[in-house]
């Protein structure tokens, strides 16, 4: 009995964005009376069960043998776990990974599953969103092993609790073969995550030409922010598909959201609408970003932005 | 090759959305139907890999009977054949729509089945990777290129940080994400043509699905709406509002 909260590793270290389901398991286990568990699985786990025993969790179970992920291998590893530690919930973060990888397992431990959940209210009910985040669900699972993905957005990132938790390490041989993992091209970026980032420049279609992009680029350094994108932009092949914000796309909620050249299709909006202060910059003043914006500016981007970075850029120098 | 595509009758995506005043459902007045977008790219990229490689395309809706007018759009675009379960209307959750898809399937034994990622109404992005572990069969999700060489699939993925190449031997689900293609449009003779292809309804109760939910809708509500802002004339009294509200990182 208890709570599986699985954590993504990158280069051997827990990322970040996966500490919101420690959150969501320190939810859970609040209202429901369980312990929860982590685990983690890949190559070389030594460093990162270290960590992950500091976040008050009762064991950390280590999953070794499986080199780069699919869902059908990393489902038999948390199938393992789950037999050995008898838990009834699995918790993962709703990231690429998590929504490949969560309704896999909750049709092999014949759970109920509710996707992105952004609260719990007990034990078997938790708040979601539909249509585009303009319905709020309150949804009851019935089976009584139940899986859960979080929205990064809604719950915090954990912090270390002190203690130590108990380390397991298991070795598996996946048996799953008719899937082979080819490679990864990874965007290059030396920004910050999009969403882990305090502040976010996106760039809609108004930017025009992918050489524009640029001039957004300038004001996303000045800010230290992650730069983002609406789909048309990403569409169009001017940002990789990684840069998405909205329904289909990354979900982010920063101390500020800078919307720039975009009109605010509920699509997007729904990507980015509990940011904390939101900026619009677009020339046309019906477009419908500006309805959610808290400070708009009705101006031709191609002035205002380079002019905006120049006395940002002025003012932090200043300090 | 013989390719499945599962669509889901949605609201149009530019709809506004809002609950009916009892708060018992959305409200659908006035709300025009189209095929999931994401499904309709599903069957866009069925019909290019049945234009390369030959086979037929069935398109499969679990529904109600105005259901059909989804299937009868994805044979204007080319599909060969439809099937419908009549659902009569009995809520389901997307656990009993992968089991009854994994009975068309016992039935219809596809090489290859394709279908949205997710539905722009619940949001939930699950059919298609139950049904996956339901069969035993190896999953592709969020595909943005889908080649098929002799019995796999090579599907390039989107995911967070960039994009990912598997390849999965046939057969496989693969769910479609958005720029996977551009869906074609329906031509005049396609919707004439699709008038004359077969369309199945098989009732739910005849599949022997244990329908009832793992999981239910207890209540819907709106979002507190986020009020728009103030405007500001030019970029120095834009500063000037940042910081007032202590929304710079420096």
């Amino acid at each position: 009995m208890g709570i599986l909260t699985f954590l993504e590793l990158k280069d051997g270290q827990i990322k970040k964005g996966s500490l919101s389901a420690i959150t969501c398991a320190r939810n859970l286990a609040e209202k429901t009376g369980l312990k929860y568990d982590i685990v983690i699985i890949g190559d070389n786990l030594e460093k990162a069960a270290e960590e992950a025993c500091e976040f008050g969790a009762k064991t950390v179970f280590a999953v070794k043998g499986i080199q780069g992920y699919t869902a059908e291998s990393y489902k038999e590893a948390i199938e393992k776990v789950i037999n050995e530690s008898g838990a009834k919930y699995f918790i993962a973060v709703g990231t690429s990974v998590g929504k490949d990888l969560a309704p896999r397992v909750a049709a092999r431990i014949g759970a109920g599953m509710a996707s992105e959940i952004i609260e719990v209210l007990d034990g078997e009910t938790f708040k979601r969103l539909m249509y585009a985040g303009n319905i709020i669900a309150t949804v009851k699972i019935k089976t009584e092993n139940k899986v859960l993905t979080v929205r990064g957005t809604a719950f915090d990132k954990a912090e270390k609790s002190g203690g130590k938790s108990d380390v397991k390490f298991i070795e598996i041989q996946p048996s799953f073969n008719k899937k082979r993992f080819i490679k990864v091209e990874e965007t290059k970026s030396t920004r910050p995550e999009l969403t882990e980032a305090q502040v976010v420049v996106s760039v809609g279609r108004g930017i025009k030409d992918p050489e524009n992009i640029k001039i957004v680029d300038e004001l996303a350094d000045v800010l230290g922010a992650a730069l983002g994108a609406s789909r048309a932009v990403v569409d169009a092949g001017w940002l990789p598909n990684d840069y998405q914000v909205g329904q289909t796309g990354k979900t982010v909620a920063p101390q500020l959201y800078i919307a720039v050249g975009i009109s605010g299709a509920i699509q997007h909006v729904a990507g980015m609408k509990d940011s904390k202060v939101i900026v619009a910059i677009n020339k046309d003043p019906e477009a419908p970003i500006f309805q959610i914006a808290d400070v708009g500016l009705v101006a031709d981007l191609f002035k205002a932005v380079p002019e905006l970075t120049e006395k940002l850029k002025k003012l932090k120098e200043g300090k | 090759m013989k390719i499945l595509v599962p669509v889901k009758r949605t609201h149009d995506p530019y709809s506004k959305i809002k609950l009916k005043s009892d708060g018992s459902g959305v409200d659908m007045t006035n709300i025009k139907f189209v095929i999931n977008p994401f499904d309709e790219i599903a069957v866009e990229e069925a019909l290019r890999k049945k234009e390369k490689h030959g086979g037929e395309v069935v398109v499969l809706s679990i529904g109600t009977p105005e259901w059909v007018d989804q299937i009868r759009v994805a044979l204007a675009m080319g599909a060969d054949r439809g099937i419908l379960v009549d659902t009569g209307g009995k809520y389901l959750d997307q656990d009993a729509i992968a089991r009854i898809i994994v009975k068309v399937i016992e039935e219809e034994k596809p090489d290859l089945v394709i279908m949205g990622k997710q539905a722009i109404d619940d949001d939930s992005n699950q059919v298609g990777q139950l049904l996956s572990e339901y069969l035993n069969w190896p999953q592709a999700t969020f595909a943005s290129k889908l080649d098929i060489q002799d019995n796999k699939a090579i599907v390039v993925r989107e995911i967070d940080g960039g994009l990912e190449t598997v390849e999965v031997e046939l057969p496989a689900i693969i769910t479609a994400d958005l720029r996977l293609n551009q869906p074609r449009y329906a031509s005049l003779p396609g919707i004439m043509k699709a008038k004359q292809k077969p369309l199945k309804t098989i009732k739910i109760d005849e599949l022997g699905v244990d329908l009832n939910p793992k999981i239910v809708i207890e209540k819907l509500e709106t979002p507190p709406e986020r009020k728009a802002g103030i405007k500001v004339k030019d970029v120095d009294e834009l500063i000037s509002k940042l910081k007032e509200l202590k929304a710079l990182p420096f």
